[in-house]
């Protein structure tokens, strides 16, 4: 027991971003609204930058910024927080696309949801 | 070894000629000259590499460097100088009897025909002179290919069928030749044909050898061995001139020079016989030979009843392998020169009857002998050659086989050879009688017969002629060439 | 020459962007030139690639720093055999397909966006060549991205609605396996603190016991094999690849798929190297394994299909298992095998599909039945067909022969031979799936007789197919060419880099 607590205490980041992604997964897999699935991808997309983010910290680090008199004696590593920009902007262009694909199949088939799709292909 | 080009020539000629083919297609003339024209320079090719191997040398020339294995290669040796021969011979008699069979019947996509023909042959020549197995399989599987257009030729439902059961064998042929030339090359590094073989050498367990052996024999299901013959009668479906090619020529043939050069020149007479091959090929070519010969006993259908023949007569050759002695190798090898000449000559025959009385059974064949002469008694002549009557060929080749039984003292051989020919007038004699001496109940049935165009009987004569040629000068030069085959595949230690 | 030829890799990556933005511009003014730039931009590419293929035969390598900046700090770009090999087989497959779209586009794009369409297709060219020549994993993945959202654009782009419902599909998915990547990425980056793959690959052996980097292998793998399309992972490809504008579909089959596999066995053999994964966490076995249920499964769902465009996909989905085989196998004669099937398969593939839209372009045709007696109207796409359809069977001398020949032996010298016997099944299955359709074309009674005759499809389609054809057969023949590059790249991966 006490060895668990220790343990969440210690990683507890980790642990809430990996439920995030469960989350974002779960919704991804399981909501049958197309809209919905979109933003279970964000979410997972974010649970994602967030662990990236959470393991650059540094115990008692400060901003990685260089000052006049050189830099101060502790800071967050800055790399995965550069990748993760980029990483942002490649959700951000997913997220565009798949709505945009979301919005052509409502135009074609006045449907957003997956079982309504199903139902119009049956059709078809 | 020489190097030559004679051997690469021989192979571009038929290419080329396909080529020109599909060029030519509309101008049914010139394209069926082009046939004829590379089927004659290429015998000449052939020919003119013949003093080379008679005297024991060899030709041979590497293209391109292919794979881990071997190279495309090319070597002629007295045993590919024997097939080449069949080949380019039969090829030129098989193209002059093609054009008169397909213009007759005014059949369809007589281009196509011909062009697939053609690359046949190319393919069954680099067979022949291939160096070594990967070469071989190369052209092998072009061969399979390229023969299905051909077998599928009328396009009719039941054709289809037989072409899908043709390739269903022959692919998988292929893929188990192409697993034994893979195993051959990681046991020893090389696959280059070796006069008395290069097995040996490779120290691997006896069981992996012999596993091995039956993986080539699978490969070698173009010899038609049963229980994997099925394909070979299937293939009758075919139009006349390429039943007669498959049976006497390319396909067929390419099987049984296909086992005889594994035997020979990958495994080697004392290795096969160490590890007991013998015996597995006799018991396999006995069975063919005789099931075959009782299965032609119940065909009606002519070309069926010549095609379980074939199916017996290519174990013989087979079984003169089994023997590991000098007198059944010979016999073996020479059998394939003459079988071929004999059959294409019984199978121009039936192709000769369907285009000049349209019957294809035998029992509609009651007396067109009257109508058709030349076919009726060359059909005679072909048939007692088969049956090993003299003065044809294909007694010289039975006695062979029969000496070589006793030498290698496998009398239950001898046994086989005599019922087999027993077997063989059972079904041949009908055929002779039905078409010469028996009336039809019907005297106006014969009216529509009329005796074949006289560019379809030359072939059939030529191919009788040289059959009698070959009974009084074997040597000429089949045997001679033979002798030099059997001491390559031997070297010492034949009985 | 060499430093001229030293600052070409970037040139790689900026001239497609620059097409892209130029073909942008100029095309809102003046349609008709964006194709014109896409066809220059793509054609200088493949002429450099050919370069820098030249100059890496001998062994070399070629570094570039982005900016100057060495690693760990900056991102480097690393031609060697491996990546240029698949460099020129990818480009010569865009240029091919370009060609190819010049026509072939309007079949599913209309007009309107056909400006879009080749603006994409330049940005998706940039995407699969950053992919092939970073060094950085980071790098990858981005590069991964880009040419993952451009493909699920293109996909979803055609006039068929289908299309967007498989598109999307497919950027679900995709995006799933991205998540997976990047996180394995990230962990690869805990673990050692460099995203460089050289660096990578001398720091990680010291952790390798660590569930990190198990973790880091887990994920990536998974990752990628659904980009791969491995079976079981493989569900969005069918859709995708039948729904999508025939264009599109010919450049996500053979470029997309290969670059994707390339980057897998890349981070395999040169970031984990093969020590890892056949003794500190073998998964050789596993990999054959389930490679050899893909190269069947694939085939028996290809002989199930009515679908000429969805036959291809299953077939496809099939030849990534043999590509998979070579990584299960993981020896010099296997893995030759497998760096030969990227581009065999490229080109036989690439032929295929631009014959199965050609068909449609010109009859609508896209059930296999109706191919009925096409040989007669379309006498040399179905020829064309045939060949490639042979060399996918595997019969020599064409180059599919070839490609398969190197990896049953790979399998017999490692002691594979149940695997070496399914590799042999294979082809067989493949030689059912593909002579349904030879047979249909050729010896079937001509189907909707209304349409008439002489349907040959125009001659910017019919050159770059005559072109795979014949390659399929020479490159066979010749084999001993790419060979000369294909073996030492092998060897490098073994031996680690």
């Amino acid at each position: 027991m006490e060895n668990l607590l220790a343990f969440i205490a210690t990683r507890y980041i980790y642990i809430m971003t990996i439920i995030l992604m469960m989350i974002g997964l779960y919704a991804l897999i399981a909501k049958k609204n197309l809209v919905k699935k979109v933003i279970g991808l964000n979410i997972f997309q974010t649970a994602i930058f967030l662990f990236y983010i959470s393991f650059s910290d540094v115990d008692g680090g400060t901003a990685p910024i260089f000052l006049p008199d050189g830099v101060s004696a502790t800071y967050v590593n800055p790399i995965p927080h550069v990748l993760i920009l980029t990483a942002i902007v490649v959700g951000l262009a997913i997220t565009a696309v798949a709505l945009a694909i979301v919005v052509g199949i409502y135009e074609e088939y006045q449907v957003t949801g997956e079982d309504g799709l199903q139902e119009v292909m049956k059709r078809q | 070894m020489i190097p030559g080009i004679l051997p690469l020539l021989a192979i571009t000629i038929p290419l080329a000629a396909a080529g020109l083919i599909i060029a030519t297609g509309r101008h049914m003339n010139l394209r069926d000259s082009v046939t004829l024209g590379a089927a004659a320079s290429m015998v000449m090719v052939v020919l003119a590499m013949l003093p080379e191997i008679l005297a024991g040398g060899r030709i041979g020339i590497t293209l391109v460097p292919l794979l881990p294995g071997g190279d495309l290669a090319l070597r002629v040796d007295a045993l590919g100088m024997i097939f080449g021969l069949v080949a380019s011979i039969l090829w030129l008699l098989n193209s002059l009897y093609s054009i008169g069979y397909m213009r007759a019947l005014k059949e369809h996509d007589q281009t196509r025909f011909y062009f697939c023909f053609a690359i046949a042959i190319a393919a069954a020549i680099g067979i022949a002179f291939s160096a070594n197995l990967v070469t071989l399989y190369v052209f092998y599987e072009v061969l399979t290919l390229i023969t299905y257009p051909l077998v599928v030729h009328v396009g009719t439902p039941e054709a289809m069928q037989a072409g899908r059961k043709y390739l269903a064998y022959l692919l998988g042929g292929g893929i188990c030749l192409l697993a034994a030339t893979i195993l051959t090359y990681t046991l020893t590094g090389t696959t280059e044909f070796i006069p008395g073989g290069f097995l040996a050498g490779a120290g691997a367990a006896a069981l992996s050898l012999q596993v091995i052996f039956l993986l080539y024999l699978g490969g070698f299901v173009k010899a038609a061995w049963m229980p994997f013959h099925a394909w070979l009668p299937a293939a009758m479906v075919a139009p006349t001139p390429v039943s007669a090619f498959l049976h006497a020529v390319a396909v067929v043939t390419a099987g049984v020079f296909g086992v005889v050069r594994v035997a020979g020149w990958v495994y080697g007479v004392d290795l096969m016989a160490d590890l007991g091959l013998g015996v597995l090929l006799a018991v396999i070519a006995s069975f063919t030979i005789i099931t075959a010969s009782l299965f032609a006993l119940a065909q009606d259908n002519l070309k069926r009843r010549l095609a379980y023949s074939t199916v017996a007569q290519l174990s013989y050759i087979l079984l003169g392998v089994s023997m590991l002695s000098t007198a059944g190798l010979t016999g073996a090898v020479i059998h394939i020169p003459f079988h071929a000449f004999q059959k294409i000559a019984l199978f121009f025959c039936a192709g000769a009857v369907i285009v000049g009385a349209g019957r294809e059974n035998i029992s509609d064949m009651k007396g067109i002998g009257r109508k058709m002469p030349v076919t009726a008694v060359m059909c005679a002549a072909a048939a007692a050659g088969i049956c090993g009557l003299p003065p044809f060929c294909g007694l010289v080749s039975k006695v062979y086989l029969s000496i070589g039984a006793v030498q290698a003292g496998e009398l239950a051989l001898l046994g086989v050879i005599i019922v087999s020919a027993v077997l063989n007038v059972a079904y041949f004699f009908p055929i002779i009688h039905t078409m010469i001496i028996a009336r039809p109940s019907d005297d106006r049935a014969l009216d529509t017969v009329t005796e074949a165009p006289l560019i379809m009987l030359v072939p059939i004569i030529l191919a009788v002629t040289a059959s009698v040629a070959f009974f009084f000068f074997p040597a000429v030069p089949f045997l001679d060439l033979a002798e030099i085959a059997i001491a390559d595949m031997s070297g010492a230690g034949l009985p | 020459m060499n430093a001229v030829i030293s600052q070409l890799p970037p040139l790689l990556i900026v001239v497609p962007i620059l097409g892209a933005l130029l073909a942008l511009l100029l095309g809102k003014w003046k349609r008709s030139f964006a194709y014109p730039i896409t066809l220059a931009m793509i054609g200088f590419q493949f002429a450099v690639s050919l370069v820098l293929m030249e100059s890496v035969m001998d062994g070399e390598v070629i570094h570039y720093y982005l900016g100057g900046w060495p690693p760990p700090l900056g991102i480097e770009l690393v031609i060697d055999s491996f990546n240029s090999f698949v460099l020129v087989v990818i480009l010569a497959l865009a240029l091919l397909t370009a060609v190819w779209a010049r026509e072939g586009a309007d079949l599913d794009i209309v007009p309107e966006k056909r400006v879009s369409f080749f603006v994409v297709f330049q940005l998706l060219v940039t995407g699969l060549c950053g992919m092939a020549v970073t060094g950085d994993l980071f790098n990858l993945y981005v590069f991964l991205e880009i040419s993952s959202i451009a493909a699920y654009t293109l996909v979803a782009a055609g006039r068929n609605p289908r299309s967007l419902i498989a598109g999307f599909n497919y950027l679900i998915l995709g995006s799933i396996a991205a998540g997976f990547i990047v996180l394995g990425i990230g962990y690869l980056y805990i673990a050692t603190g460099t995203l460089n793959m050289g660096e990578l690959a001398v720091m990680l052996p010291a952790h390798y016991g660590q569930a990190t980097v198990y973790a880091a292998f887990l994920f990536m793998m998974i990752g990628f094999s659904i980009k791969v399309a491995f079976f079981p992972l493989h569900l969005w490809l069918p859709d995708a690849y039948t729904e999508a504008p025939a264009a599109v579909t010919i450049l996500i089959a053979t470029a997309t798929s290969k670059v994707t596999a390339y980057a897998m066995l890349r981070v395999i053999f040169s970031v984990f190297t093969l020590q890892y994964v056949t003794e500190s966490f073998p998964v050789t076995e596993l990999v054959l394994i389930i490679a050899a249920v893909a190269i069947i499964a694939g085939a028996v769902l290809a002989i199930a299909q009515d679908n000429l465009k969805r036959m291809l996909a299953y077939s496809s989905i099939s030849q990534m298992g043999y590509i998979m085989f070579a990584l299960g196998v993981a020896n010099q004669a296997a893995l030759a095998g497998g760096i030969l099937h990227i581009m065999a398969h490229a080109v036989m593939k690439g032929c295929l599909f631009m014959v199965a839209g050609m068909i449609i372009y010109r009859t609508g045709f896209t059930a296999i039945r109706q191919l009925s007696g096409l040989s007669r109207r379309m006498p040399v796409a179905c020829a064309a067909f045939a060949l490639a359809g042979a060399s996918m069977i595997g019969i020599p001398p064409t180059i599919g022969f070839m490609s398969k020949y190197y990896l049953v032996l790979g399998a017999v010298v490692a002691g594979e031979y149940l695997a070496a016997a399914v590799l042999l099944a294979g082809s067989l299955l493949a030689a059912v799936y593909i002579w349904k359709v030879i047979e249909v074309m050729y010896f079937g009674d001509v189907h909707d007789e209304d349409l008439g005759g002489g349907l040959e499809a125009p001659v910017s389609m019919m050159v770059p197919v005559i072109i795979l054809a014949a390659s399929c057969l020479l490159l066979g023949i010749f084999v001993e060419l790419p060979l000369e590059v294909v073996g030492p790249a092998a060897a490098m991966l073994l031996g680690g880099d």
